[in-house]
């Protein structure tokens, strides 16, 4: 579905990304996992056009993505879960959830997709007109997925979303984003906790420095002993 | 001084206030959505007013016509001011923007002396505005009723638009994070393009009336009211259209009283203004009802 080749992106004369591949099929959870400044949000910008690779090639669904805009991303079927999740913080829950469905123009789908966010996100309903603001961390994570469901996307990015949550947070929107996953929506999952995002994904990456360095199936991966030894803490002696 | 007296004042302070608080609105909104200050705005008010001069006197349009294309026009002039030169720096450290307004405030007052020549001209005041209403022994202009509740009219219009509709969540999502905007597919450009439209189209009717009110057209009229409600847009705190209005309103109130009851200082009415912005910046730097600078990260 998306197919990234030999993806270099620069920062003045530093190369953050130098040359990575990477596919996401169709269907799947896939997972990025790396440190900090590995290149992950580098990498998921570039896919949307906020950040102008270098060279290589972004394809999705046989199409050039590079030269599509920032803003018609959504058009294609493709959202993006911002790091920190970046709610607008003086627009009520309902208007943050609206503005996911900012390019749409089928009202009754729209209505049918907001009782959809909110079964998946009861708590959001509780707080339909609160500021999204004042909300707490794990519920504005959970507002960030739903505004980006409202806009019944294809394929869904999303940057740390296990970033400051607790625990049984992070458990509980990993469980969400499986759920969205069985629902059709293919995932493309951005993470520095390992353990969270190679228990979920189909299929996972390793980026160290702006190089893939391993690649395989999450439950591969996850008994791989170097991963284990460099991201998931564990003694391997 | 009689009650009759200060009525009077009163309602020449209500309707001056309703210019500062239409002209101030344009400020806040663009400061709101690009957090700049449009130092152009003043001279974007004088030009609407050449705009209906012209097209009473050169093209013998009707007043009421002639208001409409110079609203318009304004409109236009303000997007085209943002598209030439404020978008081009939009990605440019915040000094550099507000230098280019500047310039822009330059280049509009001298282009205009160079145009439409230095000299005052006489704005035509249809008589529907200067007949004289009478109520017991206050006598006022129709005007000054009229402008208040046009004021009104076009801030309640104004607040449906940004909070009751699409275009409005649009502003308001571009104002507080450009980048996460787009990602929800909305147009960036076309957002603060037409936030530039909504603003200049404000000050052209801001303008129309002060012309009505007072019948002197000139290329720098635009300096101290443009000053003066940035002020106005300051003391509400700026970036809230509610904010600009009360502060505008304040603003023109307290002028108009200032002169009524103290007359000897009666020179110092422009002072007024300035010594209540530096008042408001110490005491309350944020406006009246500014928002808070600290975020929650």
């Amino acid at each position: 579905m998306l197919n990234v080749e030999n993806l270099v992106v620069c920062y003045g004369g530093i190369e953050a990304l130098k040359g990575i591949d990477f596919n996401v099929e169709e269907g799947k959870i896939v997972t990025l996992i790396g440190a900090n400044g590995a290149g992950k949000s580098t990498t998921l910008k570039s896919i949307v056009g906020l950040v102008k690779p270098k060279n290589g090639k972004i394809s999705y669904l046989n199409k050039n993505l590079l030269n599509v805009e920032t803003k018609n991303m959504v058009k294609e079927g493709i959202v993006l879960v911002p790091e920190g999740r970046r709610v607008f913080p003086d627009l009520t829950v309902l208007e943050n959830l609206k503005i996911g469905a900012f390019v749409r123009k089928d009202e009754n789908k729209i209505k049918e997709d907001l009782e959809w966010v909110y079964s998946l996100f009861p708590r959001l309903k509780e707080r339909t007109w609160q500021l999204a603001g004042t909300l707490s961390g794990g519920e504005q994570q959970m507002l960030a997925v739903g505004r980006a469901l409202m806009a019944r996307p294809k394929l869904m990015m999303m940057d740390e979303p296990s970033l400051g949550l607790a625990p049984l947070i992070v458990k509980e929107i990993f469980e969400i984003i499986k759920e969205i996953n069985k629902q059709g929506v293919t995932i493309l999952l951005i993470e520095q906790n390992a353990n969270a995002a190679l228990h979920i994904a189909d299929y996972a990456y390793v980026l160290e420095t702006g190089k893939i360095t391993m690649q395989g199936k999450g439950k591969e991966l996850l008994e791989d002993e170097n991963v284990k030894k460099a991201y998931l803490g564990q003694n391997t002696k | 001084m009689t009650l009759e007296l200060f009525l009077q004042h009163f309602a020449n302070g209500i309707s001056l206030g309703s210019l500062y608080a239409l002209i101030a609105i344009g400020y806040t909104m663009v400061y709101g959505i690009l957090r700049l200050i449009n130092f152009a705005h003043g001279d974007i008010f004088m030009m609407a007013t050449y705009f209906a001069f012209f097209g009473v006197l050169t093209f013998n349009m009707p007043w009421y016509i002639s208001f409409i294309v110079a609203i318009i026009l304004t409109g236009l002039l303000g997007i085209g001011v943002e598209k030439a030169a404020y978008r081009p720096l939009r990605n440019s450290p915040k000094i550099s923007i507000l230098i280019s307004a500047i310039g822009v405030s330059y280049l509009l007052e001298n282009l205009s002396i160079v145009l439409f020549d230095g000299r005052p001209k006489p704005f035509p005041t249809p008589n529907i505005f200067a007949d004289v209403i009478n109520i017991g022994n206050i006598s006022i202009q129709r005007l000054t009723f009229i402008i208040p509740v046009v004021t009104i009219i076009l801030l309640f219009l104004l607040l449906f638009l940004v909070n009751n509709t699409k275009s409005g969540m649009a502003m308001r999502a571009v104002s507080k994070d450009q980048e996460t905007a787009q990602l929800m597919g909305v147009d960036v450009n076309s957002t603060i393009s037409f936030t530039f439209g909504i603003g200049s189209m404000l000050a052209a009717i801001g303008g129309l009336m002060w012309a009505l009110k007072f019948p002197q057209i000139q290329p720098l009229m635009g300096v101290m009211p443009g000053l003066k409600c940035f002020i106005a847009a300051v003391i509400g705190g700026i970036g809230n259209i509610k904010g600009a209005v009360i502060g505008g309103f304040l603003l023109g109130i307290g002028e108009i009283l200032l002169v009524a009851f103290l007359p000897s200082l009666s020179g110092y009415r422009d002072a007024f203004a300035f010594i209540l912005l530096i008042l408001i910046l110490l005491f309350k730097p944020t406006g009246i009802m500014g928002e808070k600078i600290a975020e929650k990260v």
